[in-house]
């Protein structure tokens, strides 16, 4: 792999840039491998990664039914943030915020991660008492926070709707300052030229049709471009994986729903930060480009379709509204439905299967952009060792039979 | 946006409406006669099919009454609506 910098830069100028080297091979894929990861989104492409970095694992293959970045890693709304109420997911996220204030350079790629802060938004007292008790879990955690009135609010973003007259009037919020957004695409293409460098094969294309065992264990995968023999397989498919699931012969304890984006026409530079409200249930950034970045619920039946319903956008658009009235009159440029998979806990499934050599990371629902390296990382390490890291080992399949659950519903200002 | 026909009120509009989820998910009788195996598919796995769903709605700014429907969860067809206790439609998958 040719290193991107300034010099590379300036030398590709001088070929009028039709030089460039491709990013990633496309190969066929080979009889076998050591590990096979399902799925090349965002997180799928961050184990392969890590799987090459930290545990050495260079014979591995990612397999992608559609093309990279193709899925839900370019149908989020970009936010990352850390500052969940629970120690599991504190630390499982914080490991993910550290990876990501390293991740441009590491990757030698620009995944235009700014630290521009997230606000979550409290409109009543009980939303003020959850917000104070978040922030001390936060900092018994280690982890950057502040509680911001609403009058200091005002004073940072002037144009949002304080009035203490409005239906939910704001006030006060969260605030990390540690949080931000990231160039999603960049991500996925950052970790694909990442993984691909260290000699992982990614393969697009390549939709996987059945798992092959023998006595309860994975040992290969039939796809769309022929069987590959395995001995470990990751899942990574977020909202198709009830359908893996089928195919290995069990249950998994999500639903698929889609969950819709949106980005309004490029206006001048107006926001700049991340505005998070889970009481009227929005979210708004502005991208570098100029666009509002702006997302909210799912829509509420399950669903494959990669779209969503009307009532859904006016929904969020009300709730942009209420917040910003000054946005009135943008206009919405484009809108799409990634498929979501979503679990009773709101908290997403990393770790073993009843099938020997099949690991899942799935279930993250309406959050998982933010965990992207961290989601990787932890996940490779349980695919090499055949066990969870001490990170992911309570974000098991089994808690749905102990029932030591994960309640982040409605406790990490949810509205991911 | 779903145009949703209520067997109690006749088509209208899916905002006007919840989704309740699978169903016909019969509580047990007897939890206590339960593995903890048993008891957690009950109260977490549900069937997450691409293709025909049988589900509940609820009507919640209408009649407020609960039905069950029959949907394609990727070209979101609505083939059948039936009453709580009547008998799922046939399906071919």
């Amino acid at each position: 792999m040719k290193k991107y910098s300034l010099l590379s830069l300036a030398r590709n100028a001088l070929s009028y840039h039709e030089n460039w080297q491709q990013a990633w091979r496309s190969p066929d894929p080979k009889p076998a491998y050591d590990a096979v990861i399902i799925g090349g989104g965002g997180h799928g492409l961050a184990s392969a990664y890590y799987l090459a970095k930290e545990h050495g694992m260079r014979n591995i293959a990612v397999l992608e039914k559609g093309w990279i970045g193709g899925g839900n890693t370019g149908r989020n709304t970009t936010i990352v943030r850390s500052n969940y109420l629970w120690d599991e997911s504190a630390n499982l996220y914080e490991k993910s915020m550290q990876l990501w204030e390293g991740l441009s350079q590491e990757l030698n790629y620009n995944v235009m991660f700014s630290q521009r802060g997230v606000y979550n938004l409290g409109h009543n007292l009980q939303d003020l008492r959850d917000i104070h008790r978040r922030v001390n879990a936060n900092h018994l955690n280690g982890i950057d926070g502040e509680f911001v009135t609403a009058e200091e609010i005002a004073r940072r973003i002037p144009f949002i709707n304080t009035s203490p007259d409005s239906r939910y009037p704001i006030l006060g919020a969260s605030f990390q300052p540690r949080g931000g957004t990231a160039r999603h695409d960049a991500v996925a293409w950052g970790f694909a030229r990442g993984a691909d460098a260290l000699g992982v094969d990614i393969i697009q294309n390549c939709e996987v049709t059945g798992i092959r065992r023998d006595g309860g264990k994975v040992v290969g995968l039939d796809t769309a471009r022929g069987y590959i023999e395995t001995p470990k397989v990751g899942v990574v498919v977020a909202g198709n994986s009830t359908t893996i699931a089928d195919m290995a012969g069990f249950r998994m304890p999500v639903e698929s729903h889609p969950l819709q984006a949106f980005v309004s026409e490029p206006i001048k530079p107006i926001l700049d930060t991340v505005v998070m409200s889970n009481a009227v249930h929005g979210y708004i950034s502005q991208s570098d480009k100029g666009d509002l970045v702006i997302g909210a619920g799912i829509d509420a039946y399950n669903g494959y379709g990669q779209r969503g319903g009307f009532q859904t956008i006016e929904h969020t658009m009300a709730a942009i509204m209420e917040l910003f009235p000054i946005f009135s009159r943008v206009r919405m440029n484009r809108q799409w439905g990634g498929i979501v998979d979503t679990c009773p806990d709101a908290c997403p499934i990393i770790g073993t299967t009843p099938v020997k050599g099949l690991y899942f990371n799935c279930g993250w629902g309406t959050g998982g952009f933010k965990a992207t390296p961290g989601s990787g990382w932890v996940f490779a390490h349980t695919v090499a060792n055949d066990q969870p890291h001490d990170l992911n080992a309570a974000f098991s399949l089994e808690r749905f039979i102990t029932g030591a659950l994960i309640d982040e519903h409605g406790a990490a200002g949810v509205a991911h | 946006m779903f145009l949703i026909p209520c067997p109690y009120c006749g088509e209208r509009d899916e905002s006007e409406f919840s989704c309740a989820g699978e169903a016909h998910i019969d509580r047990p009788l007897d939890p206590d006669a339960l593995t903890d195996e048993q008891w957690g598919d009950y109260l977490f796995h549900r069937k997450n099919p691409k293709g025909w769903h049988q589900e509940q709605w609820h009507h919640t700014a209408g009649c407020r009454r609960y039905f069950n429907m029959l949907r394609h969860t990727v070209s979101y067809e609505i083939k059948a609506v039936y009453k709580i206790g009547e008998p799922a439609p046939e399906i071919e998958q």
